[in-house]
């Protein structure tokens, strides 16, 4: 696969005729491989900033999940005959909740306990985007009949809601 | 070699949130010492069986421990066609010689009186997804779920949101060959799993909790359906469980009687939470890993399962797993829940057969990604036992996920499963996904292992590396078991991608022929593996020895008294009538002193009971 270094916003969509799935989809799907790409950069970063043994646990806990759901959603993406970014892809597609370079910026010069409180705050900020993302794709009736479309993000607002409520914990008793 | 690969709930996070019914107070756990992560349930190394196996759909590779494979009949034509999970299959139910098994596009009966030779009766094209079956009778219940599913069952997806079908799909199937669609019973939020909970005292009658994992429909679609934020709110549509009633003989009056709130109080990041100690009390380290932390209060269960014998059912119910009396099936009651921060999704329950314990699943990533890789860790993706106290709380056990470490090709995760009735012991079988299936002894909820295992190679090939550096699965097949179930003397996989396999239990060191016989005589005329049925083994030779063998394994009993039963057994089993009935009657006595020397006198004293019971029916 060549090397991709634009975003896929304005990649042209073509939805063959008679498909279940939409263009909502596919920019649900391409979007949030960029959103997830997001999270697991700043996942990596917590270990050598110093974090506490538990927010490390917790940052390898969304890489991993997360990892896991880009490849699904590229072999989704990539057997409907749609691009599928790659994981540089947030570094050029903003989609809600993402971090801007300033603010990332800020998390990889924190360190200790600092970092843990900035990282929780993004991270909340940033799974929330995760929501919003799919509550744009749900209020679109045609939008999630695909049933892997249907299932994935129905997995990412059970597994971020509940994350964010372990985050929001972790905030309050650091 | 060394069964025992468990974890001791120890250095992960662990909090323990006890609700306190309906007054919706939080009482906390002692924060006790902890245990250290020795110990710990580690992958094996690079020799066992299940590593390296070829990939295929239907020519992989297979490794198997204790297990053989009878027979695999591939999907039926319409289902047999691999597009992520339009076309999986999914769960299964039991009746008579009938399997029932679902699939995300409908689902298909058949018969397998010869094991070897199952014979598809009728296949029923349905978009359903996911289509998990049950059966009453002549009634098949369906869950659906999903903004594709269609009242008319057509392809092609929802149009006029008049058409749109969530809930539970109702079918006649007296003649297997001819399934009818009776009703389709709409839910606000669908039915992603549900189960049969039977009345207290009417036969004709049966509730079905519905587990929806959606958000709810707009009123606008279907009414009275409502999304809103308060739990307790009784307009809100979202933080309840489902009740439908159904008159047996009047399917078509089947309808939504309530919604249980059984999650209200269960706070979403509750201020503080206790630590459990871990296994055996060992002081532990590692503390700082041991955050207090807990997760989102739920709005819905994954997955329930009752065990109306006990009146209880324990709700998998994404970040808690519950505890709920169900003595009054239209009143559910919130008796405990727990939350672990290891666990993103509480996914389904298996009792013990004493309703002591409960071995709950977490279904980390939702079951499509390939989570039991090395670098997965072991306490995530796997079970944790509960133990149900006196008082009716849980207490956390040891963790076990499947010993072995899959490849990147194979979506893997802890999924369902059901109890293996050997007597004496706590066993389940239970599906991974393409972890395949394996054989668990849970009798010590600190110390699960594994006696046997079925595992085929990936179904796609290797990865490749991308030019950039990446690596993706070639073709992100999603396939395995969806779940394993015992029913009348073997087991049952429903396998995604590659249809329904049948496997027989063999004699291993950890499991005798003795315990399997013993397992094979106990019958169900009818089997949903979430409304679990309590088993009552009959008076007979193969569970008395049993119990004997389990003595000789544990040295739970002296080798000289082990060897003279054995032999009083085999002379009791050559007579016939009366003189059978003496013997037996003596032994039995025997047995009743030895309980006063044996190291497992519990144990013992089954025997003599199973012994008594054989003599009583002996004539």
């Amino acid at each position: 696969m060549a090397h991709h270094h634009h975003g896929a916003e304005s990649a042209p969509i073509t939805i063959p005729p008679g498909a279940l799935f939409t263009e909502a989809d596919v920019r649900f799907m391409q979007g949030m491989i960029a959103h997830h790409a997001q999270a697991i950069h700043m996942s990596r970063m917590a270990e050598a900033r110093e974090a506490s043994p538990r927010l490390v646990r917790f940052a390898q806990k969304i890489d991993l999940s997360q990892a896991g759901e880009i490849a699904l959603m590229q072999d989704w993406l990539r057997a409907h005959g749609q691009f599928a970014p790659d994981t540089s892809s947030w570094r050029t597609m903003t989609m809600h909740g993402m971090l801007t370079a300033e603010e990332l910026a800020r998390l990889e010069a924190a360190r200790g306990a600092s970092f843990d409180r900035l990282f929780l705050q993004y991270m909340i900020r940033h799974h929330e985007g995760a929501l919003q993302m799919v509550a744009d794709l749900l209020a679109n009736p045609r939008a999630a009949q695909d049933v892997d479309v249907s299932v994935l993000a129905n997995d990412i607002e059970t597994t971020q809601t509940a994350e964010i409520g372990l985050m929001r914990q972790m905030l309050d008793e650091p | 070699m060394n069964p025992a690969r468990w974890t001791r709930v120890a250095g992960p996070t662990l909090a323990f949130i006890r609700s306190l019914g309906p007054a919706l107070a939080l009482s906390l756990a002692p924060v006790l010492a902890l245990a250290p992560s020795l110990g710990a349930q580690t992958y094996p190394s690079g020799n066992d069986p299940r590593n390296g196996l070829t990939p295929g759909l239907h020519d992989a590779g297979v490794a198997a421990k204790g297990m053989r494979l009878v027979s695999s009949a591939p999907k039926p034509a319409p289902f047999d066609s691999i597009s992520g999970l339009t076309f999986v299959n999914s769960d299964l139910a039991f009746r008579g010689n009938l399997v029932y098994q679902g699939n995300f596009a409908g689902f298909s009966i058949w018969d397998v009186s010869d094991p070897a030779k199952p014979v598809q009766l009728s296949v029923v094209e349905c978009i359903t997804s996911q289509g998990d079956p049950s059966i009453v009778g002549n009634l098949l219940f369906v869950s659906a779920e999903g903004r594709g599913n269609r009242k008319d069952c057509a392809k092609g997806g929802v149009e006029d949101p008049a058409d749109h079908m969530t809930g539970v799909r109702i079918y006649d199937v007296s003649d297997p060959r001819a399934p009818r669609l009776v009703k389709n019973v709409e839910t606000c939020k669908g039915s992603h799993t549900h189960t049969v909970i039977p009345h207290p005292s009417d036969a004709g009658v049966v509730y079905i909790y519905v587990s929806g994992s959606q958000n709810a429909r707009p009123e606008s679609e279907l009414a009275g359906c409502r999304n809103a934020g308060d739990p307790a709110d009784e307009t809100n549509s979202l933080y309840r469980l489902d009740v439908i009633r159904v008159p047996l003989a009047r399917p078509q009056e089947a309808e939504v009687v309530t919604g249980a709130r059984i999650f209200t109080g269960l706070s979403p990041a509750p201020a503080r939470a206790g630590r459990e100690r871990g296994a055996r009390g060992v002081p532990g380290a590692d503390s700082a890993m041991m955050a207090q932390m807990a997760a989102a209060g739920p709005r819905n269960c994954h997955d329930v399962t009752a065990y109306p014998a006990m009146g209880l059912l324990a709700g998998a119910c994404g970040s808690y797993g519950l505890l709920v009396d169900i003595s009054n099936p239209e009143r559910p009651v919130r008796l405990d829940a727990a939350a672990d921060t290891n666990f993103s999704l509480w996914h389904t329950a298996v009792f013990s057969n004493d309703g002591s314990k409960v071995v709950f699943t977490d279904e980390w990533g939702g079951g499509t990604s390939p989570n039991c890789q090395a670098t997965h860790p072991l306490e995530m993706g796997g079970n944790t036992t509960l133990s149900i106290g006196p008082d009716k709380k849980f207490r956390q056990h040891a963790y076990f996920k499947l010993p072995s470490a899959q490849t990147a090709q194979e979506n893997c995760v802890s999924h369902n499963g059901s109890l293996v009735p050997v007597p004496g012991r706590d066993i389940m079988v239970q599906g991974w996904y393409q972890g395949g299936v394996n054989v668990i002894d849970f009798t010590d909820a600190d110390r699960p292992f594994e006696i046997g295992f079925f595992d085929r190679g990936p179904v796609d090939p290797p990865l490749a590396a991308n030019e950039d550096g990446t690596v993706s699965r070639q073709r992100g097949t999603i396939a395995g078991s969806w779940g394993a179930y015992w029913y009348n003397g073997l087991v049952y996989s429903s396998e995604m991608a590659r249809g329904l396999d049948i496997l027989e239990l063999l004699p291993s060191e950890h499991l005798s022929a003795n315990e399997i016989e013993a397992a094979k005589l106990v019958r169900m005329e009818e089997f949903n593996p979430q409304s679990q049925p309590r088993i009552v083994w009959p008076a007979a030779f193969p569970v008395i020895r049993s119990y004997l063998d389990q003595l000789v394994r544990n040295d739970g009993l002296n080798a000289a008294r082990t060897t003279a039963i054995a032999q009083a057994l085999d002379a009791a089993e050559r007579q016939t009538g009366v003189r059978r009935r003496a013997a037996l009657t003596m032994l039995g006595a025997e047995l009743q002193a030895d309980v006063r020397t044996a190291r497992d006198a519990a144990r013992v004293r089954a025997m003599a009971a199973a012994v008594r019971d054989l003599a009583e029916a002996t004539r």
